[in-house]
C-alpha cells in the first residue's frame, strides 16, 4: 500500500519498484486429507485391539525399574560396548592385514572373514562355548591355567562369539573406508616425506573414518540387538532378565513388551550419538554441517515467530 | 657445480607399456626448467619418477648429487627403506594437477601438516612460516578454511604453500593450471613467476607456453617417451628445429 503512495506522488524518474509478492491460493491436496484419515483410523484399530487384548499393561510401569530387569539392561550395554570394542579393534588389524602387500597376512584376514561373516552368530555362540569338547584344559603356562569348562564363562563365551563375528564386518567396513580414500591424497603425503605409517595414521584414516562412522553406528545397534541370543550361553542378558521375570510374575508376555521397549529407549539413545559422530567427521568435507536438532528447533520457533510478527503487521 | 637434477637413460614401463625410453637431461640450481609435449609423452612420468613416487626401471636419476630411491654399494644397488625415501623426498617439493589438499584440514593445517610431523616442528613456529608462506601466496585471509571452501586456484596457491613449508630446494609442478578456469589461472602463475625470481630450482610440466617462454630458462619438448628437442625456450618455441615440435607447437600455440 505503502508503494502505492509513493507511486502517485513520488518523482516519475525513481527506480521502478519492486514486484509485489505473490500471494497465490494454494491448491488443495484432498487426497492427503483422506489418506491422512485412513492411516490414523487403522492406527487408532490396532492400539484399540492391543488395549483390548489379554495384556496387563499396568504390570509394564511396574517392572520397568525392577532390579532384574536393570541388571539385565545393564549386562547387555556392557555387553555391547564391550563386543564392539572387540570387533573394531580387530577389524581395523584384519582390515590393515587384508590390505598388505603380504600375500600371508592378507590370506589370513581373508579365511577369517570367509570363516565368521559365513556361519551364523548363533552356531558361534555355541560353539564358543562347548569348545570344552575339542580343549579339555586351557594351559597358558605360568600364567593361567584351568578347565575350559571354568574358564569359559557365560559372559566371555558371549564376548567372544559376537565381538570375533562382528570384526568380521568391521574389517570389510574398515578396508571399504580406506580404499575409498583418493590415490592421490597418499601421494601428496609421500611427496611432503611422510612415512607410510603417518601417511595411513595422519592423511588416510581420518577421511575413511567418514566412510566408516556411519555403518559403525548401524552394527552397534544391530549388535545391542543380537545381544538377545546369547541366551544361548546362559549370559543374563535383558532378554533372559525379562523372561525370568516373567516366569516368576506370571507375566510372561508382558515383560516381552518391556524388554522391547527397553532395547528402543537404548537403540535410540545410540542414534542420537551416531548423528553427533558423524557430523565431527564430516568437517571440511561438507561447506555446511547440517544443523543439529536443537539448530532446527531454534530455526523453526526463530521463522514462526517472525512470520507471527509480519501477519499481526498486516492485520494492524 | 653439481646439476640439481641429473637423469641417465631413464627407462619406466606399465606393464608391457613403455612409457619413458631413455631420458638424459640435467637441470642446474636457480633454473626453471619447462618440459612441455602431447599428453601420453612420458613428461609427467618422469616427474614422478624424480620423487620417487615411481620406481625407474633402468638407468640412474640424481637429486643434488644424490641417487634417487637406491643406495650404490660397489655395483650393486639397495633399495632404501620407507624411511630413507621419505627423507629424500623431504627437500623436494611437489604440486599436483589435482591439488590434493589434505580435505579434513584447514588451509593452514595443510601447511602446517609436514614441517610438525616429518620435521618435529613446534606448532607455533610452524604456525607462523604457514601464515607467512599463504600470504605470500596472497591468502592470508583464507588461513581458516577448508579446501571444499576455496577455489581451485585458491587451493592451488594453498598447495604451492605447503610444499614451500618444507623449503625444499627443488620444486616439481605436474601441470598445475590444467584443472583451473582459465581467469584463474593467472594468479597461480604469478605466484610461480614469485617463485622463480626468488631463485627456486623448478621443474614444470605445463600447457602454458606464454609461461614458459616469459620465465623458463630451458624447455625440453617430449613425445613418446623421448626428448624431442632441447634449448632456451625462446627457441625452441619460435624456432622449433624439428618436424614433430613443428607440429605440435603449430597445434598448441
Amino acid at each position: 500500500m505503502t508503494v502505492d503512495i509513493d507511486k502517485v506522488k513520488g518523482p516519475s524518474n525513481s527506480p521502478a519498484p519492486a514486484p509485489e509478492a505473490i500471494k497465490a491460493i494454494p491448491i488443495r491436496h484432498y487426497g492427503r486429507w483422506v489418506s491422512a484419515v485412513v492411516t490414523l483410523a487403522l492406527l487408532a484399530l490396532l492400539i484399540n485391539a492391543f488395549a483390548q487384548g489379554k495384556v496387563n499393561w499396568g504390570a509394564v510401569p511396574d517392572y520397568f525399574f525392577d532390579k532384574d530387569i536393570l541388571k539385565g539392561v545393564r549386562n547387555t550395554i556392557w555387553l555391547t560396548i564391550v563386543a564392539m570394542a572387540l570387533g573394531v579393534v580387530l577389524g581395523v588389524v584384519l582390515a590393515v592385514m587384508r590390505l598388505s602387500k603380504n600375500p600371508v597376512t592378507a590370506s589370513i584376514a581373508w579365511g577369517y572373514i570367509w570363516f565368521f561373516r559365513g556361519t551364523p552368530v548363533y552356531v558361534q555362540l555355541l560353539l564358543w562355548f562347548n569348545l570344552g569338547l575339542v580343549f579339555e584344559y586351557i594351559n597358558l603356562g605360568p600364567i593361567y591355567q584351568d578347565e575350559w569348562s571354568d574358564f569359559m564363562t557365560p559372559f566371555l563365551a558371549a564376548l567372544l562369539g559376537l565381538g570375533l563375528n562382528e570384526a568380521a564386518y568391521m574389517a570389510e567396513i574398515c578396508r571399504a573406508g580406506i580404499q575409498s580414500v583418493d590415490e592421490g591424497q597418499t601421494e601428496a603425503s609421500h611427496a611432503l616425506g611422510m612415512s607410510h605409517t603417518k601417511t595411513l595414521r595422519r592423511v588416510v584414516l581420518p577421511q575413511a573414518m567418514r566412510m566408516i562412522v556411519p555403518p559403525t553406528g548401524n552394527e552397534f545397534i544391530n549388535l545391542l540387538k543380537t545381544t538377545s541370543l546369547v541366551i544361548a550361553v546362559q549370559y543374563y542378558d535383558l532378554l533372559q532378565a525379562a523372561t525370568n521375570v516373567g516366569q516368576t510374575s506370571g507375566g510372561t508376555v508382558e515383560m516381552l513388551f518391556l524388554a522391547a521397549i527397553w532395547y528402543l529407549v537404548v537403540t535410540s539413545v545410540l542414534s542420537i550419538g551416531q548423528f553427533y559422530l558423524e557430523r565431527r567427521f564430516a568437517r571440511g568435507s561438507l561447506r555446511q554441517l547440517p544443523p543439529t536438532p536443537w539448530q532446527k528447533v531454534r530455526a523453526n520457533m526463530l521463522s514462526l515467530s517472525n512470520r507471527g510478527g509480519t501477519m499481526g503487521g498486516g492485520g494492524a | 657445480m653439481t646439476a640439481m637434477v641429473k637423469a641417465e637413460g631413464v627407462h619406466k614401463s606399465f606393464g608391457a607399456v613403455q612409457v619413458l625410453k631413455g631420458i638424459d637431461l640435467e637441470v642446474a640450481p636457480r633454473e626453471v626448467f619447462c618440459l612441455i609435449g602431447p599428453s601420453g609423452s612420458g613428461k609427467s612420468t618422469f616427474l614422478r619418477c624424480i620423487n620417487h613416487l615411481e620406481k625407474v626401471n633402468a638407468g640412474r636419476l640424481y637429486v643434488d648429487g644424490d641417487l634417487v630411491g637406491y643406495r650404490q654399494q660397489g655395483n650393486k644397488l639397495h633399495e632404501l627403506r620407507d624411511r630413507e625415501v621419505a627423507a629424500q623426498r623431504r627437500d623436494i617439493g611437489m604440486v599436483f594437477q589435482r591439488f590434493n589438499l589434505f580435505p579434513h584440514m584447514t588451509a593452514v593445517e595443510n601447511v602446517m601438516e609436514a614441517p610438525v610431523h616429518v620435521k618435529r616442528e613446534s606448532k607455533a613456529v610452524a604456525r607462523e612460516r604457514a601464515l607467512r608462506l599463504l600470504d605470500r601466496v596472497g591468502l592470508a585471509d583464507k588461513a581458516g578454511s577448508y579446501p571444499a571452501q576455496l577455489s581451485g586456484g585458491q587451493q592451488q596457491r594453498v598447495a604451492i604453500a605447503r610444499a614451500l613449508a618444507m623449503e625444499p630446494k627443488l620444486m616439481l609442478f605436474d601441470e598445475p593450471t590444467s584443472a583451473l578456469d582459465p581467469e584463474l589461472v593467472g594468479d597461480v602463475l604469478d605466484v610461480m613467476r614469485d617463485l622463480a625470481e626468488s631463485g627456486m630450482t623448478m621443474i614444470v610440466v605445463t600447457h602454458e607456453m606464454g609461461f614458459a617462454r616469459e620465465v623458463g630458462d630451458a624447455l625440453v619438448f617430449m613425445d613418446d617417451g623421448t626428448v624431442v628437442e632441447t634449448g632456451h625456450p625462446r627457441d625452441v618455441l619460435t624456432n622449433p628445429q624439428r618436424e614433430r615440435t613443428k607440429s605440435f607447437l603449430s597445434k598448441v600455440l
